[in-house]
């Protein structure tokens, strides 16, 4: 017979609540494994839908995602021209306001030139852009249908496709227009002031201006080396799609990252402690029955797995309950929550080693109780 | 010659050293014969419990000599090393509050005793049926000690001490949560069990009622035996 079973079905109800509040404290930890693992995926989800082999910014910066950079409009082709250049094109980005029916939306503004790199690799629903202006492709985070329409700058763009996935490092849901588009966008958005020198023929000069080229080259062209002839000139620098990855998640991100895993530790150190405290509640309330135990020649490994077994049940129910209400609601949340496989099983990994060294505690107090315990009133 | 189940030669035990020492038995000796029923009576802290106590090998002497069954147990150290399986094997203990585990039901209460002395499961529940029909309490071997009377709860534990056949039986205060009239049936039990597997019973217990079903009664004050 197996004692820890036994003791739970005697305790059912009490079991199953304090297995559902460990779940909700698990699942609050397993969340924030999930929005870290998606605040990774996020930072990376457009550079990787680009399918960018080379990202051309402007010199003595490390743009587009982590610094402000500027280059002319023609530098596109200048790059297509470039030996083991496939393809290149140009991309503005500029974080904006718009007036969806919804309401007011933040949103990242990501401008192309339809027909070369830049856009989104994939549509979900509805097309890509064509050649006409004022049309817009938004990612579905943003909640705009094909056929919608939304107020950008003072002018009405209609949406004729959806992405799935496609955000910003801030988790902003990203909506892909023309470049000419974007460029009147960025114009239009800039302070006043600037606007009016620009229209008064000086100022910051052309409007023609793109944040970032991007490059697709040949099979077996090799990326630094490409990377290396464009740094030849001094105005511009150049970035592999690995380097930009890095800087994404080592720049861009990693005050965030930091932020959440940390908090993350701070809470399993808290459920660690909480499971403690509960498997030695558990085990405390038993204090005459092991030394019932004891007293009729009970062996220590049966003790011990009494309390051993009943702390990897807790934890494995509650673990249960937590995968089950986090992957009921992760759609609620406003940010990627990405757990896959893998989050789950390490999760669980250490769920077992909190319950394993949580149960510590217990099995000494428990082996500690003197069997005359069990005699007397 | 048969065995003499209990036998304490100048039993003591001092709790602490130097000026708080406290000695809580003194130079006792008593021998409890095989189908014996002897009572220990006393005031509280006479020493009735830390007596038992010794008797179980859960508390170690200080002083004397501590034979079970003719064989040294204690004589200045443990003479057997793994005194659990001494008490599974030789000792029944029947507690004041019966102490079942409130886990298991019945049957499975006195199953376990015999599982822990290495029966097969499902040999020891048999036996255990058994047993709790000899007691009278057969037809309530599946409730759970939370739905047994006083009296039936006691009779469990009964079984449960006696499921291993052993040839010590101590108890401490087993009358002290029944009315009389049980009390009595409870050491009709005892005393039927010690004849039929001649077996030693002791029984520690301040109630006057049951008094004349003991062959002997021990008393016990400050420590010593009167």
């Amino acid at each position: 017979m197996n004692l820890a079973l036994a003791d739970i079905r005697h305790k059912l109800g009490r079991f199953l609540l304090t297995c559902l509040g460990l779940g909700l404290l698990m699942g609050v930890a397993l969340s924030m494994v999930g929005i870290y693992q998606g605040v990774v995926t996020e930072a990376l989800a457009l550079s990787r839908s680009l399918a960018a082999d080379l990202w051309v910014v402007e010199s003595g910066t490390r743009g587009p995602f982590a610094e402000s950079s500027r280059l002319p409009g023609d530098v596109r082709e200048m790059v297509a021209r470039l030996p083991g250049v496939a393809a290149a094109g140009s991309i503005t980005l500029r974080t904006a306001e718009a007036h969806a029916p919804q309401g007011i939306i933040r949103v990242q503004v990501m401008g192309y030139e339809p027909g070369r790199p830049g856009g989104p690799l994939a549509i979900d629903e509805g097309r890509g852009l064509g050649g006409a202006r004022r049309e817009l492709v938004a990612d579905s985070r943003a909640r705009l249908p094909p056929g919608a329409t939304i107020l950008l700058g003072g002018d009405r763009y209609r949406v004729v496709g959806t992405t799935r996935g496609l955000v910003s490092s801030g988790g902003d849901p990203l909506v892909f227009v023309h470049l000419h588009d974007s460029q009147d966008l960025q114009f239009k958005l800039a302070p006043p002031t600037a606007r009016r020198a620009l229209a008064a023929g000086g100022g910051a000069g052309s409007t023609d201006t793109v944040n970032a080229v991007i490059a697709r080259l040949h099979p077996g062209a090799d990326p630094a080396l490409v990377a290396e002839t464009v740094r030849r000139w001094k105005h511009l620098a150049a970035l592999t799609d690995a380097e930009q990855s890095d800087l994404l998640t080592r720049s861009v991100i990693n005050r965030a990252r930091v932020q959440l895993g940390m908090f993350t530790v701070v809470l399993l150190f808290v459920s660690a402690v909480i499971i403690a405290l509960i498997i030695y509640t558990m085990t405390m309330d038993k204090l005459r029955e092991i030394a019932t135990l004891k007293l009729i020649g009970a062996p220590d490994r049966m003790i011990i797995g009494l309390v051993l077994q009943q702390a990897l049940l807790l934890g494995g129910v509650g673990y249960i309950a937590a995968v089950g209400w986090v992957f009921a609601v992760r759609d609620v949340f406003p940010r990627t929550v990405a757990l896959g496989v893998a989050e789950v099983a390490v999760m669980a990994g250490v769920i077992g080693v909190i319950c394993l060294l949580a149960s510590l505690l217990s099995i000494r107090a428990a082996l500690r109780i003197e069997p005359q315990a069990a005699l007397g009133g | 010659m048969a065995l003499v189940p209990v036998r304490a030669e100048g039993l003591g035990k001092t709790f602490g050293r130097g000026e708080t020492a406290v000695q809580a038995l003194s130079d006792v000796h008593l021998v409890v014969a095989a189908g014996e029923v002897v009572g220990l009576r006393g005031p509280s802290g006479s020493g009735k419990s830390t007596l038992l106590n010794l008797i179980a090998c859960i508390q170690e002497p200080t002083a004397g000599r501590l034979l079970l069954d003719d064989e040294v147990v204690w004589d200045g150290r443990y003479r057997i090393t793994d005194l659990r399986r001494l008490r599974r094997e030789r000792i029944g203990f029947i507690f004041q509050f019966h102490n079942l585990l409130p886990f298991l039901n019945a049957v499975d209460n006195v199953a376990l005793a015999m599982t822990l002395a290495g029966t097969a499961p499902a040999d020891a529940r048999l036996r255990a049926r058994e047993l709790l029909d000899e007691l009278q309490v057969g037809r309530r071997a599946l409730a759970m000690p939370s739905r047994l009377s006083g009296g039936e709860a006691q009779r469990v534990a009964i079984a449960r001490a006696l499921a291993n056949r052993p040839r010590i039986i101590l108890a401490d205060e087993p009358t002290a949560a029944l009315d009389s009239e049980r009390a009595r049936v409870v050491l009709d039990l005892l005393r039927q069990v010690a004849q039929v597997q001649q077996a030693a019973v002791l029984v520690v217990t301040h109630d006057e009622k049951i008094f004349d079903r003991f062959d002997r009664l021990v008393a016990l004050r400050d420590g010593r035996i009167e």
